[in-house]
């Protein structure tokens, strides 16, 4: 880096030795692209995004639209994805579902880095509340998490459902209880970064200049966690997802009326050695949106790691 | 050592407390009525009802239900389940074994193919059978084991006819015959539960292992002329295990976990297929007593983890 700094004087030279700054983001950005199954898993999962937003607005048929006569049918040029017991298009109903299967593992891994984030600081930072934090930590981690799941979303979902009316009801309810019981991870990774972080330099300096403690973990030590908590969040997302497909597959996730993939799977399955391809493909698509978050979180992990270059 | 495990224990005596307490405290303050199915016979006059309420002491106060449950609980009562009127232990008790059969293979399996997985991918890192095992371990974890539990079926149970797909857990093994029914029926239900924990553990294996190869005690035995296979084995593989080790025991607790879907695809009358039948039915004994026995495996692992990695590794101190 040193080569840098000096200016070549007298030698015209060909080669242009300085080259422009580039910010963290830009070049874990320039890392990131070099990680040829992480760009694969970034495309196919912007591909499966497209799929579920736009698909159901340019796809010729309607989700709900019965057909006895076409019930259980393979494969075919007008039902790509084959049709269900009641003859309706799988392609649509695999569209609409991944719209929400996506949305829980999205909504549910900010609600796990918030409550991560916060502890994990808060623990950190203030070396008084570190002990009883951490046993907090603790004990959520000695909680049963899938056992537990199911009891709560069993217990609560009727009255969540009068509540909130069907869809929004499970929705908050599956989000909230998997957001609750996953932040534990990032509370611990944040707090060990915070307690190394808050003994250096810069955060003496910007306690020397009168910076406020808010002040000090928004705007100085949290900016320095942000890249590891990226990577937990990226595989947290696909975590979610299956968490959330597995409680739809075992009945207890979102209600009939509401589509998403697990739950086709879960009406697939009795009617498995008879339509295969009912269960198959939006098995394949949960599969798919898994693999790629996955590669993308490796190829963040590696992209945003210092030390390697 | 013993004075850090007696305390460990001591720690996690009120863990589980407050573990129960929470379980107990979701049962208790769910709208849903536990009564609800077991009265919603119309045949049940309403005052029935309510003495059967009386009787099994759903009327107090849940706070001193929970006293009373965590008393007996102690005493490794489980009290008796709504449905099978039988007691919550000897229902358990029938099922653990199923479990333990199906689970405990499967991670066995899970963990002897992973190792030699991983440490060859550390070693030959970037050859063709890095990049397969990789690929293969990425896939493990992010594909459903429900999915992974159908596909079998379609395959090897819808097309080819080889395998069954129902769990027969009456089956006695006497002869020879029985015990290839026994190897049949529980190949697809491990070979999904191992698949997916090979994947996580090899893939740690890897990591430990390429921590590991570049420090100096490994130029260290090499420089002093060992042979590649005792380098690897004896100081790469030993170091680098202590952390797989406890990932092993810490993974146990989740496996039980992941079994409920196993077992409720292949109809393997295990402790989660229990628990998920129980749940359906608000047998409210029986989900609770399972929620702690989870619970009382995760905290156990806990401990057994943190004591092995000490006995491991002789450079953690206790205090």
């Amino acid at each position: 880096m040193a080569a840098t700094d000096i200016k070549i004087t007298g030698i015209p030279s060909r080669v242009e030795l300085q080259r422009p700054a580039r910010s963290l983001w830009k070049d874990a950005w320039f890392q990131f692209r070099r990680h040829k199954l992480a760009m694969a898993g970034l495309v196919t999962f912007l591909f499966l995004m497209v799929f579920t937003l736009v698909g159901p607005l340019v796809y010729h048929t309607v989700v709900n639209d019965i057909d006895f006569t076409m019930s259980l049918k393979g494969p075919s040029p007008e039902h790509p994805f084959g049709t269900d017991d009641l003859g309706r298009d799988i392609l649509a109903r695999a569209m609409i579902g991944g719209r929400i299967s996506i949305a829980v593992g999205i909504t549910a891994v900010l609600i796990a880095i918030t409550l991560g984030l916060f502890v994990g600081a808060i623990a950190g930072y203030f070396a008084k509340l570190d002990s009883p934090l951490m046993r907090l930590t603790d004990l959520f981690l000695s909680l049963p998490i899938l056992p537990l799941l199911l009891v709560i979303v069993y217990l609560f979902r009727d009255t969540l459902r009068a509540a909130f009316g069907p869809e929004l009801g499970i929705f908050l309810m599956i989000v909230g209880v998997i957001g609750v019981l996953n932040w534990m991870p990032v509370a611990r990774l944040v707090r060990a970064s915070f307690l190394s972080l808050k003994q250096k330099e810069f955060v003496e300096a910007a306690r020397s200049v009168g910076d406020t403690d808010s002040r000090i973990i928004l705007k100085h030590i949290i900016p320095n966690v942000l890249s590891p908590v990226l990577v937990a969040a990226t595989i947290g997302v696909g975590g979610a997802i299956l968490t959330e497909s597995t409680l739809s597959f075992l009945g207890l996730g979102f209600p009939s009326d509401v589509t998403t993939w697990g739950r086709l799977l879960y009406d697939a399955k009795d009617y498995i050695d008879i339509a295969p391809h009912w269960a198959f493909f939006p098995g394949m698509l949960i599969f798919l949106t898994v693999l790629s978050i996955n590669y993308v979180g490796d190829g963040l992990r590696d992209a945003l790691d210092p030390r390697k270059g | 050592m013993s004075r850090y495990i007696l305390r460990r224990l001591l720690i996690a005596v009120p863990t589980l407390i407050v573990i129960s307490f929470v379980v107990f405290a979701i049962l208790a303050l769910a709208p849903t009525d536990p009564m609800a199915s077991f009265g919603a016979d119309p045949r049940v006059p309403p005052e029935v009802r309510e003495r059967i309420r009386e009787s099994l002491g759903l009327n107090d106060p849940w706070p001193l239900r929970y006293v009373k449950w965590l008393t007996s609980v102690a005493r490794l009562d489980f009290g008796y389940s709504f449905m099978s009127r039988g007691p919550v232990m000897d229902l358990v008790g029938q099922r653990l074994p199923n479990t333990l059969a199906v689970v405990g293979v499967a991670y066995v399996i899970g963990v002897l193919l992973a190792v030699p997985i991983g440490m060859v991918s550390a070693i030959k890192r970037y050859s063709v059978f890095d990049h397969l095992a990789t690929t293969f371990a990425f896939m493990g974890f992010s594909v459903p084991t429900f999915f992974t539990g159908l596909l079998l079926i379609i395959i090897f149970s819808v097309k080819l006819h080889w395998l069954p797909f129902i769990y027969d857990s009456t089956l006695k093994i006497t002869s020879l015959s029985t015990l290839g029914d026994q190897v049949r029926q529980s190949i697809m239900p491990i070979t999904v539960l191992a698949l997916f924990d090979t994947a996580a553990i090899a893939r740690y294996t890897r990591s430990e292992m390429l921590e590991h190869l570049p420090l100096d005690y490994v130029r260290t035995a090499r420089a002093k002329g060992l042979r590649e296979r005792f380098v690897v084995l004896r100081h790469v593989l030993r170091n680098s295990l202590i952390p797989v080790v406890t990932l092993v025991a810490l993974g146990i607790p989740a496996v039980f976990g992941g079994a409920i879907v196993t077992e409720q695809i292949f109809r393997v009358p295990g402790i989660g297929e229990l628990l998920v039948r129980s749940i359906g039915q608000g047998d409210t004994p029986v989900v609770a007593a399972i929620l702690l026995i989870f619970a009382v495996l995760v905290v156990l692992f806990n401990l057994i983890a943190d004591v092995l990695y000490g006995v491991l590794d002789p450079r953690i101190r206790y205090t």
